[in-house]
């Protein structure tokens, strides 16, 4: 009890100890800090970009329609009864029947060829049927299946772009990884540095502290706890850019997800993605300043 | 508690500063090491300290031999030890009891008991009510005897001084001296090298005399 209540307050003594060193040299703290926010917030804030996309193609990949196009020779009434035959199947949730005056008329108004159309004499698309499936299993042999029916032209399965999005996606996050990877590299560095500085700017302490019987690991002590604060603050920095980055996103976001007609919404850093990032940032910064003092206290010798 | 054994230090530049050097100095016992500019006296008190290591022969301190204390364990080792150094060491940016409270922050003691430590400390060298100054505000001979204080707070049997009083004028190098006579009295082993000879002939300790790195023949008491 009285031993966990010593070792309790020798580490607020440290803490304190640290924070005040850190407060000593605000401008040059304050840089370190900056720096290693921002190497963390680009990774941390790329991948919840990504994340975000994700769950957007996730969004509509659940839901691929296809678009069964039938013979341009095909009359609307055969169109209507292939419609009511497909909309019995089990499979198929849903059918809608563009008719081959609809899909001129919209293509029409999107395309802005409006006046190019007109100078053609005969219109030249023929019906299509746009089929929503139940749920995207086995939608491949239900498109087999549509393309055999008479008066089917080809079916126009909507997955390949998902699919290469989804390739694109994971080399994006590869690509992630690697700066994660390297740039908390960089912030090791980084810490592992101003931790060097502020071993050469306290030798003499160092020197005193040795010949009174400091061991290595009392006179390292203050030295990881000043990693930890710095890596820690580092990270509550990033924490506070991604949100605000985020933020300033969330509204054209919208806007863009409205023109689509979807409720799509950011989604901003998790409480676990939060908490992971803080840990990890200590944690680096905690090694950074481990790495730096094993290197250079050993070499601080009284002689 | 202290005893050489023809011990030999040569340094990586090949100057030998001492040769076949051997004595004891008994538990309880006080002495004055002394001999000319570049005897050898600072390497000698650096052995006991662990600064340095002998070349050849054996130290014991305490019956420790301490060519057998592992780098890692030096610092155990100095905790046992209380040093003096004649430019103080002393952190400027403590006060002078976080000074003198440093061994005792390094031996892990409970904050009350440190903090009767160090006023014992400084009752002992004289500077009661000196603890929230710095050292940069005090004398030099009142930043010495808080380098003292520092080198008793941890309560070691064993005291060893650097030439304690070579900044002070005679004066203050008694009133110095007169500090070691008395923790000697209360059973303390004392080691101090000096160059004050002057102050020393007017005391009845023992003397080793070094020159050139050997015991000079005559090792008085
Ligand atoms: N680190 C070192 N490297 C090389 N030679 C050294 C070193 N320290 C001391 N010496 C040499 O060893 C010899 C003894 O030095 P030491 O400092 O022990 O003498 P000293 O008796 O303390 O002298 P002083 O009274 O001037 O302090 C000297 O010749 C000195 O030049
Ligand atoms: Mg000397």
């Amino acid at each position: 009890m009285g031993r966990v209540r010593h070792l309790l307050s020798l580490h607020a003594q440290n803490l304190l100890g640290a924070m005040g060193r850190i407060a000593r040299q605000p401008v040059n703290s304050l840089m370190t800090i900056v720096v290693i926010a921002i190497a963390l917030a680009l990774p941390a804030g790329f991948r919840i970009l990504l994340n975000n996309v994700q769950i957007l193609s996730g969004s509509w990949e659940g839901v691929i329609d296809f678009t069964v196009y039938l013979a341009v020779d095909v009359e609307i009434e055969r169109a209507q009864e292939l419609m009511s035959e497909i909309e019995a199947r089990p499979q198929v949730a849903d059918v809608i029947l563009v008719s081959r005056e609809a899909a001129l008329e919209e293509f029409r108004s999107y395309s802005g060829f409006g006046e190019a159309l007109d100078a053609l004499e005969e219109n030249p698309l023929p019906h299509a049927l746009v089929v929503r499936p139940v749920n995207d299993l086995e939608i491949d042999m239900l498109a087999t299946e549509l393309e055999s029916l008479a008066g089917v032209d080809f079916v126009q399965l909507d997955t390949a772009w998902v699919e290469r999005l989804g390739a694109i996606l994971s080399l994006v996050r590869r690509v992630i990884d690697m700066a994660t990877a390297l740039l908390s590299f960089a912030v090791v560095l980084v810490i592992g540095n101003t931790i060097r500085l502020e071993i050469n700017t306290r030798r003499e302490e160092i020197l005193v502290i040795k010949l009174v019987g400091g061991s290595d690991a009392f006179i390292r002590r203050p030295f990881l706890y000043t990693g930890f604060l710095f890596g820690l603050a580092g990270g509550i920095v990033a924490v506070i850019t991604v949100a605000v980055g985020l933020r300033l996103m969330a509204s054209p976001a919208r806007t863009l997800a409205e023109l689509y007609g979807s409720t799509f919404a950011i989604a901003g850093l998790t409480l676990p993605q939060t908490l992971l990032l803080l840990g990890g940032s200590a944690i680096l910064g905690w090694a950074g300043a481990g790495i730096a003092a094993g290197r250079h206290l050993r070499a601080i010798e009284p002689s | 508690m202290i005893r050489f054994e023809n011990v030999y230090k040569r340094y990586p530049n090949g100057r030998d500063a001492l040769a076949s050097v051997s004595f004891r100095l008994e538990r309880g016992e006080m002495a004055f090491l002394t001999g000319p500019s570049g005897a050898g006296k600072s390497t000698l008190l650096k052995l006991i300290a662990l600064i340095e290591r002998p070349s050849r022969g054996t130290v014991l301190i305490g019956n420790r031999n301490t060519s057998k204390v592992s780098r890692r364990r030096i610092p155990e080792f100095r905790r046992r030890l209380g040093i003096v150094f004649q430019d103080h060491k002393l952190l400027s940016d403590r006060t002078v009891f976080d000074n003198i409270a440093l061994p005792l922050v390094i031996g892990a003691l409970r904050r009350r008991e440190i903090g009767r430590r160090v006023r014992a400390a400084l009752d002992q060298v004289g500077l009661l009510g000196f603890e929230k100054h710095f050292p940069e505000a005090l004398s030099s001979g009142e930043q010495q005897r808080v380098g003292i204080a520092r080198a008793i707070a941890s309560r070691p049997e064993l005291v060893i001084a650097d030439e304690p009083t070579g900044n002070l004028d005679p004066g203050l190098s008694r009133e110095i001296f007169g500090l070691f006579e008395r923790f000697n009295e209360v059973g303390v082993t004392v080691l101090v090298a000096t160059h004050d000879l002057g102050v020393i002939a007017e005391r009845d300790y023992r003397h080793i005399r070094l020159a050139g790195g050997k015991l000079a023949a005559a090792d008085s008491s």
